[in-house]
């Protein structure tokens, strides 16, 4: 009879669904997010996909493998990440200027940043294609030169970095009015220049927040339709944009063609958009932001 | 490296943050400029450091007119209250950046650099974390990273603003301590900003309090503790008692009647009398002062007692030995044993 053990094996606490928590209703809302997650997001992308291969791997091959419409997918990919490139240079400078700077108009400057996402999109289309096309009110000052901007991807370039700017400067403000002044003056105290400031301690430690700006330009202009087929001259091949030749594919009354194309750029974006949050989950755990 | 600030007024948007203040530090003396929130110590410390510049005035480094450098001429060290790391900087990458940052022709190699900084890192015994970052270190720990990064430039002036403002008690008396075992090791002119007298006096060499942008006095601990400048001094330094006194045939009188203190010198009318709680005797006698305990209180090794002196209703605080048996309503007759007049307001 030894039931006297003194000193219990270390017990491990089994791995549980629910930690005990006084934050109230996980049950609840974790249901609901993720019944909402199902209804809203995950069904329409299964039957897009059950769509798409339903009539088997080799239909779906061949329609993903058409010319026009890799050529599509190469010009809606190209263009998107040239723009979201673009917009996180200048959307950074826009919010260091809104953040660091007290000028007169700045609040109206800060209100009018969230325009492109109030406009409907054809508007900013049919606006940007009056201003840019050769006889417009830039293009005619760019025709001498022999450049066209309105029907090339340089249009299309410019209607997706009209359209994904506030998602940059929106993300990085906050980040950027967290990131202390104090910082910023250490780095003057200890000799650094002004070019040092900016790029060896403000931008790496914007870094998470800039990537965050990115993805999310960059997704918005992949998805985007109404205002880069007003600008974009829509040539196959060269300014034809993979939301349109779905748009195209679904008057030909060819579901499974548009459902083909949907899916590819499904895939790509979900692919990149994981590598992006991959990245800023690494940071965030070494930098500790956000906590 | 001596400083001089020489009637220096800086103005924010009409507001005079510091009016028309000169202050000389000694090379390789560790100052206080202690005060209030809005007093303008920290002001000053950033006009020293250049982060910001005077309204008018001059500041000196020696016989250099630094007034006309930027802050990166001017080879400081400033350490902030809340650090201020790079966070996404290793603590060596924090320690050894004021080095990195210079120009190639006086940039040291950067085995040097790496030398010099775990050099720092073991002088602020955080030697084995050169590889962490920042928040994974502790607050006491983060400002030792600080100060190390400040050091690692061989600034000729070091300025701390509130450096242990935001740690608790503990390490705060930890690093109060340290740095002043750092201090006197590596002489470093330092200038640092606290609102915690306990810390300053404890601190410094000298300490120079400050009020609503101007200075009260300038001295060391003992002469500023022992004999206050003004009334604001004596009353912002340690505990203070304040009464309302006449001076009458060099006697100090509390409503009309003598309290067996004699003040020669004096000019007759009223005045007001500091003193400091545990700075009196009990004594019998008519000539005292006489009161009734209001409240008692237990403060470490005494016992804090208010005392109402009946007529005005005037109340002042006075230490007693903890086992004194004095209780609430008991009857109490003292008299200050160190006291100073100040004209009255």
């Amino acid at each position: 009879m030894s039931t006297l053990t003194v000193t219990a094996p270390p017990r491990r606490t089994p791995w549980r669904l629910r930690q005990s928590s006084v934050i109230p209703g996980f049950g609840l809302t974790l249901g609901f997010t993720l019944t909402y997650f199902s209804l809203i997001i995950l069904v329409p992308l299964i039957f897009l996909v059950l769509r798409a291969t339903g009539q088997g791997p080799g239909v779906f091959w061949a329609a993903a493998t058409d010319p026009r419409v890799l050529g599509a997918l190469r010009v809606s990919f190209l263009t998107a990440l040239f723009a979201a490139v673009v917009n996180v240079i200048f959307g950074t400078l826009i919010a260091w200027v809104l953040v660091r700077y007290r000028f007169p108009g700045r609040r109206l400057l800060d209100a009018m940043v969230d325009l492109p996402f109030a406009l409907p999109t054809a508007v900013a289309g049919v606006a940007l294609t009056a201003i840019y096309a050769p006889n417009g009110f830039v293009g005619a000052l760019l025709t001498p030169f022999g450049i066209r901007i309105a029907y090339t991807p340089t249009g299309i370039i410019i209607a997706m970095i009209f359209i994904g700017l506030p998602f940059v400067v929106r993300t990085i403000q906050p980040i950027l009015e967290e990131v202390s002044r104090e910082v910023e003056e250490v780095s003057a105290t200890l000799g650094a220049n002004r070019f040092q400031t900016i790029t060896r301690v403000v931008l790496p430690s914007l870094t998470p927040a800039i990537l965050t700006g990115f993805a999310l330009a960059f997704a918005r202009a992949v998805g985007e339709y109404g205002s880069v087929i007003f600008i974009a001259g829509n040539i196959p091949f060269v300014s034809e944009i993979a939301p349109l030749l779905i748009v195209i594919r679904l008057e030909e009354f060819n579901y499974t063609g548009a459902a083909v194309i949907a899916t590819v750029m499904l895939l790509i974006s979900f692919a990149l958009l994981f590598a992006i949050n991959l990245i800023q989950a690494w940071s965030r755990a070494r930098y500790g932001y956000g906590n | 490296m001596e400083v001089r600030v020489s009637n220096v007024r800086k103005e924010f948007d009409g507001f005079a943050a510091l009016k028309d203040v000169s202050l000389d530090i000694r090379s390789g003396e560790l100052i206080a400029l202690l005060g209030p929130s809005g007093s303008g110590k920290t002001t000053l410390l950033r006009l020293i450091a250049g982060l910001e510049l005077p309204s008018q005035g001059k500041i000196f480094f020696g016989d250099m007119d630094a007034s006309e450098k930027t802050v990166q001429e001017r080879n400081i060290g400033f350490v902030f209250q809340h650090y201020a790391l790079f966070r996404h900087m290793t603590i060596l990458e924090n320690i050894s950046f004021g080095l990195k940052v210079r120009p190639r022709a006086t940039r040291p190699p950067a085995g040097e650099i790496r030398r010099r900084a775990m050099e720092l890192l073991d002088l602020v015994q955080l030697s084995g974390l050169e590889k962490r970052y920042p928040n994974q270190l502790s607050g006491g720990q983060r400002q030792r990273v600080a100060l190390a990064r400040a050091l690692a430039i061989e600034p000729g002036v070091l300025l701390l603003d509130e450096p242990f403002g935001a740690l608790d008690a503990q390490v705060r008396r930890e690093l109060r301590r340290w740095l002043r075992e750092m201090h006197d090791r590596t002489g470093h002119t330092t200038v640092f900003v606290t609102h915690d007298q306990e810390e300053a006096l404890e601190l410094s060499d000298r300490l120079c309090v400050m009020s609503q942008g101007a200075i009260e006095q300038v001295g060391t601990p003992d002469e500023v503790y022992d004999h206050p400048a003004s009334p604001f001094v004596f009353g912002f330094i340690g505990e203070s008692s304040e009464l309302p006194v006449t001076v009458e045939k060099g006697e100090l009188l509390l409503a009309g009647r003598p309290i067996g203190l004699a003040a020669p010198e004096a000019r007759p009318g009223p005045a007001r009398m500091y003193f400091r709680p545990h700075d009196v005797d009990l004594v019998e006698g008519d000539a005292t002062l006489a009161g009734v305990v209001h409240t008692s209180r237990r403060v470490g090794g005494t016992r804090r007692v208010e005392v109402d002196l009946g007529p005005a209703n005037h109340k002042v605080e006075i230490d007693l030995p903890f086992d004194h048996p004095a209780g609430e309503r008991s009857q109490l007759t003292f008299r200050p044993r160190r006291w100073q007049l100040f004209p009255s307001a």
